[in-house]
């Protein structure tokens, strides 16, 4: 066991994370200047991006309707009545002087995410989800700084757990659950390397078993799923080290530096802003309208952690599939068709293999995604039960599955074009056994003896009697009779 | 509410990035002080249960379309800035990263 | 022509064909020329940008084209008003030579109606102050006597128009900027209700009490200018969707059966004893014409001051964190490093009152000293809202005077308090969200003008404007003059 290892038998990890998630608008979120990614500097923006004198912010709806969103999809107390605050401190990417944020009276409060650990569903509490405007981009270039505005105004929620998670794995599921909660529900593309998703993490350590936290740092900057599981583990490391030998944790904000592959103090809490929030005389108070609750609570779809244990305990799934099928909203749809064409017990199990065997096989082989997919759920639900039903065999199942992938042909057409159909009939097989140990008495007399290894050979020559079509249940059972034992 | 030391005027001085010299400090601090004194009035008010007035009209916040209108150019957002290069603003290297 | 023309002759001669736009430009100008020297009321005149837009009046009439209600009528503007193409500096070192990419809704609205900017005229820097001697350019003097301040932090305007340099100023009004100095030159001045006028492109001093309107001649003339600024606009998140009324319509010159509120709280202590006559007198006129005076009180009032001189100066340390010398305005030279930069071109660029006021609202919404200050002055601003409510229920207009005192002499306000304590009868009606106005009720034994002002319902600029009208015709300045123009 390594001495880190060895240490977290005694020591406990809290951590809690702040993400940012862009939200999908055309247009920012106080003004009409357009979102887009990767435009020329300075390009993208107005007189209210530029902080200039005069300009007053007008707020963006569907920055409201995507918010809610995520507000109702994590169980959100939904605000009727919310206020936006500007949280002021001087910066260059921030033209203002202040971010228009939401300080004491948020959108969201008390939700909770599931995020799947180890196969099982873990509900990770949400203190708080509000909407502000992101900063611009500075560039550092030797003694200067470049400042680009482009992003300036840009519409973000900022989601705030509960410091309930207790490794660095678990923060970077989190991550990763937000991540396909919000492509799930539209609400953002959340590509980190766009910056599109961004989080900074509160860690602490305690002794196993103490109620009280210890004291935390603030690290920012984490700008990619790995980042934030390597950012996490090094500091939980860097803490652990330091208080078992004795030390204590400084309250301070630290820069994750991914190429270093290590953390810097980048504020301590005596020079910790003093924000000075007060409400935002432009703004009046945000009421959330009945229409658009009532629109968001009827379109909203079932969410991926529910669906991830219905199709275990409803369809048999074993957990490893069902993540699979979860993984993407597309695929988990049509999962869903394929099972409602193909009602029965458990066929669930055999649709999700099929999928996830063929199917993806299929597409991945052209880099295609499911939303691609050539074979409708209605070809693919007919093909598993032509193989239910005995008409094929798995083995030809699986042949028509590719002519049908490719062609678009329907299975049930290319059994009968093929004549692969299975033969069944004992009257019918019972020729053929006869005909094939008749045709090798030799092999029959070994086989009285006891050579029980010639019995597949048998299996072979009717199967070759009959190009694989026979039933190899009926087979086996005709030529044990036949056979003598 | 007490009189203003003069550590704090420099404390707010510098919160608000407000260079002041030593004499505009001391009249800061004199001038202060006299108008919180006349702030102290306002302790004595029994304001519970009173709402906090932060709009002079009561209304709720109106919601705009999610409509994109054009952007300035780069030149012309930029056309103002004391210290730019190409199109991007430019400032006394910043070390850290955003808040 | 006469440089007194109203607004309304004006107009009207300019459609009849009885004057071109040009003729009026020209002797707007050629007056400013010769007398705006001494007032010192102009930051900037436009003339070419004048006499382009007055060509292009005169062009339209000539086409037959239907001329807008202020077509070819020379206005000047506070320059706190966001100007496309022309320079906007809110009277501050900080935003020297800032040339705006675009015109505030005000602006706009004036154009569209036909109205001809003139130029840009002084104010206290960012409109904090009581007497334009705030200002980072010039000192602007009173035309009844140069000696003497234009009041603020309108003072450019109410003395370009009490000096016939322009037929009718727009102003802003966050404590009684637009009132006071009205009063001061002997003008009309009209703060209307919060949400009526929109603030998209004004320099925001206090959002939550900044509010534009017109300085004029006659209340007639106000009428007219807040019909054509006033109304929705979905630029401002706190612009009201209502409609505006025909203002003019409502100056029917009677004010039989109203009730008039006095505030005793309004009448007793310091009040300079010519202005406590000349109110007198005006309350006996309108008795006289068969309005009812109703004795009333504002328990709050004596609160307003700290309460206003908590929150305005914290909205406006907000306000005023977006003049840092990196994306306009100017830069300290030679900065060491960011923080240096900030600290610099903030402690050059700002004069001394706007410090003073950032300081005071930066102390006010410290964390731990929040809800001592700025919160609590919310509250108590409630009271004195509600005080209003109150009183709205028995009176339909309160009258009050402007100010306590006449125009004084440069320089005699010593200390930053003994300048706020002027403002104590015109800050609750900002507090409030309140239409106000000013109207000239009357001149001091030394020729000072004296201003008498109505308070009305929310919306209601129409009885402020109909009472204030009443008043100009029983009690007002009719043609006296300025000495310095006369
Ligand atoms: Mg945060
Ligand atoms: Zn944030």
């Amino acid at each position: 066991m390594t001495e880190l290892a060895q240490l977290l038998e005694t020591w406990e990890p809290v951590i809690g994370l702040e993400v940012h998630v862009q939200l999908n608008t055309k247009s920012k979120l106080f003004s009409p200047s357009a979102v887009q990614f990767g435009a020329p500097p300075n390009s993208l923006t107005d007189p209210l991006v530029l902080g200039m004198p005069g300009t007053l912010p007008v707020f963006n709806r569907q920055a409201l309707e995507l918010a809610l969103r995520l507000g109702v999809a994590t169980e959100s107390k939904i605000r009727a009545k919310s206020r936006f605050a500007r949280k002021q401190y001087f910066y260059p990417d921030l033209p203002k002087g202040y971010q228009i944020s939401q300080y004491d009276e948020p959108l969201c409060e008390d939700g909770r995410l599931d995020i799947i650990v180890g196969g099982a569903v873990k509900r990770i509490k949400l203190e708080r989800i509000h909407i502000e405007e992101d900063a611009g981009k500075n560039t550092h270039v030797g003694q200067f700084s470049h400042v680009d505005l482009n992003r300036a105004g840009v519409p973000l929620v900022e989601v705030v757990t509960a410091p309930e998670l207790t490794s660095a794995e678990e923060a970077a599921e989190f991550m990763r659950s937000l991540h396909r909660l919000v492509r799930w529900l539209e609400i953002s593309e959340g590509d980190m390397e766009k910056g599109q998703m961004r989080c900074d993490a509160n860690v602490s350590v305690r002794i196993r078993g103490e109620e009280r936290l210890g004291t935390r740092t603030e690290l920012k900057n984490i700008n990619s799923f790995r980042f934030v599981q390597n950012a996490v583990e090094h500091e939980i490391a860097r803490q652990v080290r330091i208080v078992d030998g004795g030390g204590r944790i400084t309250r301070e904000t630290r820069l994750w530096d991914a190429d270093l592959g290590s953390s810097a103090t980048m504020r301590s809490k005596e020079e910790a802003n003093d924000y000075r929030y007060f409400p935002d005389p432009d703004l009046p108070p945000l009421v959330v309208d009945g229409g658009m609750m009532g629109t968001i609570l009827r379109t909203l779809p079932e969410l991926p952690a529910a669906r991830f244990t219905r199709y275990i305990e409803q369809h048999g799934v074993s957990p490893d599939d069902a993540r699979t099928l979860i993984s993407d909203r597309a695929l988990a749809e049509y999962f869903d068709v394929t099972c409602k064409l193909h009602p029965g017990e458990r066929s669930g199990r055999t649709i999700a293999n099929w999928m996830l065997t063929e199917l993806l096989g299929a597409l991945n082989a052209e880099g295609k995604d499911i939303s691609q997919s050539p074979m409708q759920p209605a070809t693919l639900s007919e093909l598993i039960r032509l193989v239910e039903d005995g008409t094929i065999s798995g083995k030809i199942g699986k042949e028509i599955f590719e002519e049908s992938y490719k062609t678009g042909e329907a299975p049930t057409k290319i059994v009968e074009r093929r004549g692969v159909q299975q033969i069944s009939d004992e009257a019918a097989l019972w020729e053929i056994v006869d005909r094939v140990v008749t045709a090798n008495p030799k092999q029959a007399t070994e086989y009285a003896n006891g050579k029980d290894g010639l019995f597949g050979f048998f299996v072979g020559q009717v199967m070759k009697q009959t190009q694989g079509r026979a039933n190899p249940v009926v087979t086996s059972d005709l030529l044990h009779k036949r056979l003598g034992r | 509410m007490p009189a203003l030391t003069r550590k704090e005027v420099e404390e707010i001085a510098l919160l608000a990035r407000l260079h002041l010299d030593a004499s505009e400090l001391d009249q800061m601090q004199g001038e202060l002080g006299a108008i919180l004194e006349h702030f102290a009035a306002l302790a004595q008010v029994d304001t519970n249960d009173v709402q906090p007035m932060t709009h002079a009209v009561p209304m709720d916040l109106r919601l705009r379309p999610d409509e994109v209108a054009p952007s300035l150019s780069p030149e012309d957002a930029l056309r103002g800035a004391p210290v730019k290069q190409d199109s991007v603003f430019v400032v006394p290297a910043i070390i850290g990263g955003n808040e | 022509m006469s440089e007194w023309l109203s607004v309304a002759d004006t107009a009207k001669k300019i459609a009849a064909g009885e004057l071109t736009a040009v003729r009026v430009v020209d002797t707007y100008l050629s007056r400013i020329m010769n007398h705006d020297r001494e007032l010192g009321s102009y930051l900037a005149v436009d003339g070419e940008g004048a006499r382009e837009a007055a060509k292009a009046i005169d062009a339209q009439r000539a086409e037959g084209k239907r001329l807008g209600p202020l077509g070819g009528v020379p206005i000047s503007l506070k320059d706190v008003l966001v100007t496309r193409g022309l320079e906007t500096t809110a009277a501050s070192k900080i935003l020297e030579g800032w040339i705006p990419p675009y015109d505030g809704t005000v602006v706009e609205k004036l154009r569209a109606a036909g109205a001809i900017v003139l130029g840009k005229v002084n104010c206290d820097e960012f409109a904090m102050g009581s007497s334009t001697e705030n200002s980072a350019y010039k000192r602007t003097r009173n035309p009844w006597d140069t000696q003497r301040v234009p009041g603020g932090s309108s003072g450019g305007s109410s003395a370009s128009v009490a000096a016939g340099l322009c037929a009718a100023s727009l102003g802003t009004d966050t404590g009684g900027s637009i009132r006071q100095p009205a009063a001061f030159c002997g003008v009309v001045g009209l703060k209307p209700t919060y949400g009526r006028v929109s603030r998209w492109g004004v320099v925001a001093f206090a959002s939550s009490l900044d509010q534009v309107g017109p300085l004029t001649r006659s209340v007639h003339d106000a009428a007219l200018v807040l019909e054509v600024i006033a109304g929705f606009d979905p630029r401002d998140s706190t612009s009201l969707d209502v409609p505006v009324p025909p203002y003019t319509d409502a100056l029917v010159g009677d004010v039989t059966g109203l009730k008039v509120g006095l505030p005793r709280e309004y009448f007793e202590g310091e009040i300079d004893n010519e202005v406590k006559a000349a109110l007198d007198k005006t309350i006996a006129a309108l008795k006289d014409r068969g309005a009812q005076i109703v004795d009333i009180s504002l328990p709050h009032t004596s609160l307003a001051l700290a309460a206003y001189y908590l929150v305005a100066p914290a909205e406006a340390s907000s306000n005023l964190a977006r003049y840092d010398g990196i994306r306009f305005g100017k830069a300290a030279q030679g900065a060491k490093d960011l923080l240096d930069l900030y600290m610099k071109s903030r402690g050059a660029g700002f004069g001394r009152e706007v410090k003073r006021r950032i300081m005071l609202g930066t102390y006010a919404l410290r964390s731990g000293y929040y809800d001592a200050y700025y919160k609590k002055a919310q509250q108590v601003r409630a009271l004195i809202k509600r005080d209003f409510d109150d009183a709205f229920g028995s009176v339909d207009v309160i009258l009050t005077p402007t100010t306590p005192t006449p125009a004084f002499r440069f320089g005699a306000k010593a200390t930053p308090m003994d300048m706020y304590l002027g403002d104590v009868f015109t800050l609750s009606c900002n507090l409030a969200g309140l239409p106000g106005i000013s109207v000239p009720c009357g001149l001091t034994s030394d020729g000072l003008p004296i201003g008498a002002q109505l308070l009305g319902k929310p919306l209601d600029e129409a009885t402020v404007l109909r009472v204030g009208h009443v008043i100009e015709s029983l009690v007002g300045l009719r043609d006296q003059r300025p000495k310095a123009v006369s």
